[in-house]
């Protein structure tokens, strides 16, 4: 039964993977934004560090960690489902015998997973490895101090791309209603980089606003797998917050079912 | 025709091409207003939090945010067309037909397309009127003629870096993003006065890519404050000048590139 998504999730994961340029340029572009962060932040942290909410380490770990796993966050719809949107083809998805929910989100899963495994690696190489060798530790991604957290920060990071995954297909879907991806792809980044913890960590943003921010379901692609690799959610924390992280995803994969199940019972296409 | 009268005529089929979706134009600005306006609520966030960075207030930092997002957010505009050189040009063969008309290839290039976006305008200019307002910054015809001034410089340099782009595209048109990092990133690290920044990676700012030269010397000028860098203050309002420059090179290098331009072929 799960044969047909396994199939294109594999084959999908195995294309995107070829490309190793736009791989190597997304690298060198996160190490540049990495670089640039980290020396802003050592800047405020000289002037007033008792003040922050963070240790500098932690801080600097994070954003490291945030450049890695920068395209978890739902920049786009899906490419080629955008694509079917524009040409029409997006009716042959209705002739498929698979759910087409099912469907568009192995591709989106393996589409993430694909683009984020090198990046990834380099990016661990370059920050936890290299930068410690040449002496630049300090400004570097120190590991998780223990086993287990390192352990609670692989789950975590598997739902944070479970939950990406959902994410996308919501936007594939309102991509299919408006017969463009123009307004998903405008709307879906900035909330995203704001509320992922992606811009600023989130434990910088007002007091007030801690609850709600740790709660909201954008949390859980970023701040929470990485507060366990900084060893600030651990054991009965770190369970609580990657099953808010399940939860978020159940909840939005049952919206996107929906969701898609309404565009595609009246998707029309025109003759040509 | 000449060139500037082309120009003109280039521009003016572009504006009336765009404003035949007027509903895509308003979402189009709005998103870009919105996309950039984040950044500054992040910087504000960490004010809050540190309270100021290496001394400097939320109120001075927003005065070099609003001139460094200006002056690419004008430069960006009407280089659209070196922007997607690579792909659109050189990739699908179209710049051989360029080469056929009796005009430079610099400015059928730039009259591509006028991309009417004043969402990060507004937004730039909305953050330095907060930062000069609540600095009490007193606006004599010299400060006015010094904002103008860095503002045409970065213009200059952000269109040198566009230019720059755009040559790569004649060796490779793959992963040209990359050079994002100089336009875009370039902004990012001009919005902080660049004496935070560590030694290195503040040179790199000045002597290489010099975004320093059209966002923070002139703009510790406008501020009246002595550069904690200990640049001379005759010195602070003539580096825009360096923009230009860079534009010149970039205009070399471009003619260079083109020198060595071979068609793929259609």
């Amino acid at each position: 039964m799960l044969r047909p998504y396994l199939a294109i999730l594999s084959a999908r994961f195995q294309l995107v993977l070829q490309y190793r340029a736009a791989a190597l340029a997304g690298f060198a572009t996160q190490c540049w934004w990495g670089g640039m962060k980290v020396l802003i932040f050592s800047a405020f942290y000289a002037g007033a560090g008792g003040l922050a909410p963070m240790s500098f380490a932690h801080t600097v770990s994070y954003t490291w960690l945030g450049q890695a796993f920068l395209l978890f966050l739902p920049w786009y719809v899906d490419p080629e489902v955008a694509d079917m949107v524009r040409t029409g083809a997006v009716a042959y998805e209705r002739l498929r015998p698979v759910d087409a929910w099912g469907w568009w989100y192995a591709r989106a899963l393996a589409w993430t997973a694909a683009r984020i495994v090198p990046r990834a690696g380099l990016m661990f190489a370059t920050a936890a490895v290299l930068m410690p060798l040449v002496g630049l530790g300090r400004w570097g991604l120190r590991l998780p101090s223990d086993g287990s957290g390192a352990a609670f920060f692989c789950v975590a990071i598997l739902a944070a791309a479970l939950l990406s995954a959902s994410m996308t297909v919501i936007l594939n879907a309102v991509a299919a209603a408006s017969l463009t991806d123009r307004g998903a792809n405008a709307i879906a980044a900035p909330i995203a980089i704001v509320f992922s913890g992606s811009m600023i960590p989130l434990a910088f943003f007002p007091h007030a606003l801690t609850p709600f921010m740790r709660l909201q379901p954008f949390a859980g692609l970023m701040d929470t797998p990485f507060r366990v690799w900084n060893g600030e959610l651990t054991g009965a924390g770190a369970v609580g917050a990657i099953a808010l992280q399940l939860a978020w995803t159940l909840v939005l994969a049952l919206l996107g079912r929906r969701a898609v199940e309404a565009v595609m019972g009246r998707i029309q296409v025109q003759g040509g | 025709m000449n060139g500037f009268a082309l120009y003109l005529r280039y521009v003016g089929v572009s504006v009336r091409g765009q404003m035949q979706y007027p509903r895509s134009f308003l979402i189009l600005n709005a998103s870009q207003f919105f996309g950039s306006a984040i950044e500054i609520l992040g910087i504000a966030a960490l004010f809050g939090v540190f309270g100021h960075i290496r001394g400097w207030s939320l109120a001075q930092v927003a005065v070099f945010y609003g001139v460094v997002n200006c002056a690419y957010a004008l430069a960006d505009a009407p280089t659209r067309g070196f922007e997607v050189f690579g792909p659109e040009f050189v990739r699908t063969g179209a710049f051989d037909r360029l080469l056929l008309r009796p005009r430079t290839t610099a400015l059928q290039v730039l009259g591509f397309e006028l991309r009417l976006r004043f969402g990060r305008l507004l937004q730039a200019m909305i953050v330095f009127a907060f930062g000069a307002s609540a600095l009490r910054l007193a606006f004599t015809p010299a400060h006015v003629v010094l904002l103008a001034w860095a503002l045409a410089g970065g213009v200059a340099l952000f269109g040198g870096i566009l230019v720059l782009q755009a040559t790569l595209s004649f060796w490779t048109v793959d992963a040209l993003e990359v050079a994002n990092i100089l336009s875009f990133g370039g902004t990012q690290a001009g919005q902080y006065p660049l004496n935070i920044y560590a030694a290195w990676f503040r040179d790199l700012l000045i002597f290489i890519v010099p975004i320093g030269c059209v966002a923070y010397f002139p703009v510790v000028a406008l501020l009246g404050a002595p550069d904690p860098l200990g640049a001379p203050a005759w010195l602070l309002p003539l580096t825009p000048a360096v923009g230009f420059l860079f534009l010149a090179v970039a205009l070399r290098v471009w003619g260079l590139g083109l020198a060595k331009y071979a068609s793929t072929g259609s």
